[in-house]
C-alpha cells in the first residue's frame, strides 16, 4: 500500500490551500509522494487524484509528461549526467561510459541492490563546472573518473547522508506561512488615497 | 589579445550579493539595502513605477528579449492579475538564474513584489525549476523570512499593499521555460504550449486571467531599478540593449563562470578573453567557433568575436543573445557532433503537438548521428536542409513558425550553422567512414 501518509495528507491539503485552484497543487503534491516512496505509485497517483479531486489518468496524464517523475522503482541515489553541449566538448561522454562500467548498468538502469539508478539528462545548469552529474538533485561539478569513483564510495558507506536525501526528497524546507493577502487590490488602494486625497489628507 | 578593458559598471546589478556572506539570508540581504526598492515602490503609485521601468528599458532577460515595462503596460486591466516569475532556466548552458535562485533569493522576492505593486497583481508565483533542489530550498526559506519581515503577505510594510508570493517547483521539462506552457504547467498539466494569439500571457494568462510572466533576472533587476531610476540604469549599455547583462560562458575557455557586463560596451571577445572573465582559450588551443545566446542561435566564428553584446546588432547578423549563453568550442571540437548534440535535446525536448518540430527533429537527430558515425552519404546535407526548410520555411533569421512555439523553429539553428560554416568537415565524415576527431 503506497497510499499518502496522514503527514503527507496534511502537507498535500496545506500545499492545495495555496492555489487558486486545486489542480496547480498537482505537482508539488505529486514530489511529496514521490519522495514518500522514491518513486510514484499507482495508489499514490490515485490518492492524490482523489485529494485535489481528478481522476488517475489525469494525474498519470500530468505525470507522465514530466523527466523528473518516475512511474516505477529508482534506485536510492538517482545518479543524472549531464551529456549536453557544454559537458559533451568536455568529456561527457566518456564520463558516462565510465559510470556505466563502475555501477555494472547501462544508462538508464539500476543496480540490483536498488542502490544507484543511473541516467543520462540533458543540460542541468552547471555548465562552467562541465562535466557536472547531480545525484537525487544535489549538483557536483567538475566530474572525473576517479572523483565519480570517490562519489559513489562515499554515497554507499552513507558518507553524504546530509547532503545528498534519498531520491524523491526534493525542498527539504517547508512553508509554514498559510496565504495571507485579504483580498485588498492595488486597484482599491488607489481608490483608498483618492478618497483621502480628496478629503484633504493623507499623502497626495 | 582584447580590445581593452571593458567598460564595466562600478558596482554590479544582479551579482552584487554574490561575494557577501550568506548573501541568501535576509539579514545579509538587509544589511546591504535590501527591500529599499520595494519600500520606495509602495511609496510611489503604480503607474509611476511601471514609468520608471520603461524609462530602464528593461528588455526581458529570458531568451526573447521583450522589453518587460511593454509587457507590464499590456496587462488587460481586469482582476485578478497574476505575476508569474520564470526560473525554469533550461536552455544548454544557460546557467545564470541557477546562481541567481541560489544565492541571492531576495532579491528575486523583492522584485516579484515590485512587479506585483507595478500591475496590480493579486497574487504571485515563482516557477523554479524542479530539478534546482537547493534553489528551491533557498526560495522556500527566504520567502519565509520576508513574511516575517512584512514584506510579503498582509499590508506589506504598512502599505495597505497585500500579495502572496508562492513558490511553485517544475517536475523537469525545457518546454516549460516557454511561458504558456510554464502557465499550463502551473495549471498542473503537461507542459504544452498555447497558441499565440489569442493565448498571450498578458490578455489570457493563468487560469485565463491576465498574467505577466517575468525571468527570473529580468526581475532581480527592478530593486536596483526603482532605488537608482530607470534613467540611470538606461545610461548604461546603449540604444535599446541597456543595463547588465549576466553572460553564462562554458565551453573551452580557461575560466567558464557567469559574468555580469554592460551591454553593447562590452564584446564577445572581451568576455571570452579578458583577464578579469573568461581568460582566453585554453593553452594551445584556438576558437573554431562559439554559440552566442543558447542552443537556439545560430553560430558565430572568430571574425564575429569584436560584434558588441548588443541584442539588435546580434539579432542583424543573423543569431541572438537568447538566453545569454556562450559556448566557447575549440579546434578540438567536431562540429557535426556538436550539431548533432543540440539537435537530440531538441528531439528528446519536444512537446509533440506539432508535427513539423515531433517529427523533423527526429529525422534530423537519426541523420546528424549516421554521419557522425560514419554512414552518412553526401545526399544527407541536401537532406538535412530540406527537412529544416520544412520546420523553418526559408531558412531565414528570425526563422519563419510551421508550429505553435519557438522550439521547433529553433532546430534548424546548429545545423544550417554547422553544415554553412563546416562542410568540409561533414564531407569527411562521409568520405572517410567516421568521425575524424574520434580519439
Amino acid at each position: 500500500m503506497a497510499r499518502l501518509s496522514v503527514e503527507n495528507v496534511q502537507r498535500a491539503q496545506d500545499l492545495i490551500a495555496l492555489y487558486p485552484q486545486p489542480r496547480s497543487a498537482l505537482i508539488p503534491v505529486l514530489h511529496l509522494a514521490q519522495a514518500q516512496d522514491g518513486y510514484l505509485t499507482a495508489e499514490a497517483m490515485a490518492h492524490v487524484g482523489e485529494l485535489i479531486g481528478i481522476t488517475p489518468a489525469e494525474v498519470a496524464g500530468t505525470a507522465s509528461f514530466y523527466d523528473m517523475f518516475f512511474l516505477h522503482p529508482v534506485g536510492t541515489h538517482l545518479i543524472s549526467i549531464c551529456t549536453n553541449l557544454a559537458c559533451m566538448i568536455d568529456g561527457a561522454y566518456e564520463l558516462l561510459e565510465h559510470a556505466e562500467e563502475r555501477l555494472g548498468v547501462a544508462a538508464g538502469g539500476t543496480t540490483a541492490d536498488r542502490r544507484f539508478t543511473l541516467e543520462e539528462v540533458e543540460c542541468i545548469a552547471l555548465c562552467g563546472r562541465a562535466p557536472c552529474l547531480a545525484v537525487n538533485w544535489r549538483f557536483f561539478g567538475d566530474v572525473t573518473p576517479e572523483s565519480f569513483d570517490r562519489l559513489v564510495d562515499d554515497l554507499a558507506a552513507g558518507a553524504l547522508a546530509d547532503e545528498v536525501p534519498p531520491h524523491g526528497t526534493l525542498c527539504r524546507v517547508v512553508r509554514q506561512v498559510p496565504l495571507q493577502a485579504t483580498g485588498v487590490t492595488v486597484a482599491d488602494l488607489e481608490a483608498q488615497r483618492q478618497s483621502a486625497g480628496a478629503a484633504g489628507g493623507g499623502n497626495p | 589579445m582584447t580590445t581593452g578593458q571593458p567598460s564595466r559598471p562600478p558596482t554590479p546589478i544582479v551579482t552584487a550579493g554574490a561575494g557577501r556572506p550568506e548573501p541568501w539570508s535576509l539579514a545579509t540581504y538587509l544589511a546591504n539595502g535590501g527591500y529599499a526598492g520595494l519600500r520606495k515602490a509602495l511609496s510611489m503609485a503604480p503607474e509611476a513605477v511601471r514609468e520608471e521601468v520603461l524609462a530602464a528599458n528593461l528588455l526581458g532577460r529570458g531568451g526573447a528579449g521583450f522589453e518587460a515595462g511593454r509587457k507590464w503596460s499590456m496587462v488587460r486591466p481586469a482582476q485578478p492579475v497574476y505575476v508569474v516569475v520564470n526560473g525554469d532556466e533550461s536552455e544548454p548552458c544557460t546557467f545564470k538564474d541557477h546562481q541567481l535562485l541560489e544565492t541571492d533569493p531576495h532579491q528575486i522576492i523583492e522584485g516579484t513584489l515590485i512587479c506585483a505593486y507595478a500591475v496590480g497583481a493579486s497574487g504571485a508565483f515563482v516557477f523554479v525549476r524542479g530539478e534546482f533542489a537547493l534553489g528551491l530550498e533557498r526560495m522556500t526559506a527566504a520567502v519565509e523570512e520576508a513574511y516575517d519581515h512584512g514584506a510579503v503577505g498582509r499590508d506589506i510594510f504598512g502599505s495597505g499593499f497585500s500579495v502572496d508570493v508562492v513558490i511553485h517547483p517544475g517536475a523537469g521539462a525545457y518546454i516549460c521555460g516557454e511561458e504558456t506552457a510554464l502557465l499550463e504547467s502551473l495549471e498542473g498539466k503537461r507542459g504544452f504550449p498555447r497558441e499565440k494569439p489569442p493565448y498571450f500571457p498578458a490578455a489570457i494568462g493563468l487560469y485565463g486571467a491576465p498574467t505577466v510572466v517575468n525571468n527570473v533576472e529580468t526581475v532581480s533587476n527592478l530593486p536596483w531599478i526603482v532605488n537608482q531610476g530607470g534613467a540611470a540604469f538606461a545610461s548604461l549599455g546603449e540604444g535599446r540593449s541597456t543595463g547588465t547583462r549576466i553572460f553564462s560562458l562554458s565551453g573551452h575557455v580557461v575560466r567558464p563562470g557567469n559574468y555580469e557586463v554592460e551591454m553593447v560596451h562590452t564584446t564577445f571577445r572581451d568576455l571570452m578573453f579578458d583577464p578579469a572573465l573568461g581568460q582566453g582559450m585554453r593553452p594551445g588551443r584556438t576558437l573554431k567557433a562559439f554559440v552566442p545566446g543558447g542552443v537556439s542561435a545560430p553560430w558565430f566564428g572568430p571574425d564575429q568575436l569584436d560584434m558588441p553584446l548588443d541584442q539588435d546588432a546580434v539579432g542583424k547578423a543573423g543569431s541572438m543573445l537568447g538566453s545569454g549563453s556562450i559556448v566557447a568550442m575549440d579546434d578540438t571540437t567536431c562540429m557535426v557532433r556538436a550539431a548533432w548534440r543540440i539537435t537530440r535535446f531538441f528531439h528528446r525536448e519536444s512537446c509533440g503537438q506539432c508535427t513539423p518540430c515531433r517529427e523533423g527533429g527526429g529525422w534530423i537527430d537519426k541523420v546528424m548521428h549516421r554521419i557522425e558515425l560514419g554512414a552518412g552519404r553526401e545526399a544527407d546535407l541536401d537532406l538535412l536542409l530540406d527537412v529544416c526548410d520544412n520546420i523553418a520555411p526559408g531558412l531565414g533569421w528570425p526563422p519563419a513558425k510551421t508550429t505553435i512555439c519557438v522550439l521547433g523553429p529553433s532546430i534548424p539553428s546548429s545545423v544550417t550553422s554547422a553544415i554553412r560554416m563546416f562542410r568540409d568537415e561533414f564531407l569527411v565524415h562521409i568520405k572517410e567512414g567516421g568521425c575524424p576527431f574520434a580519439a
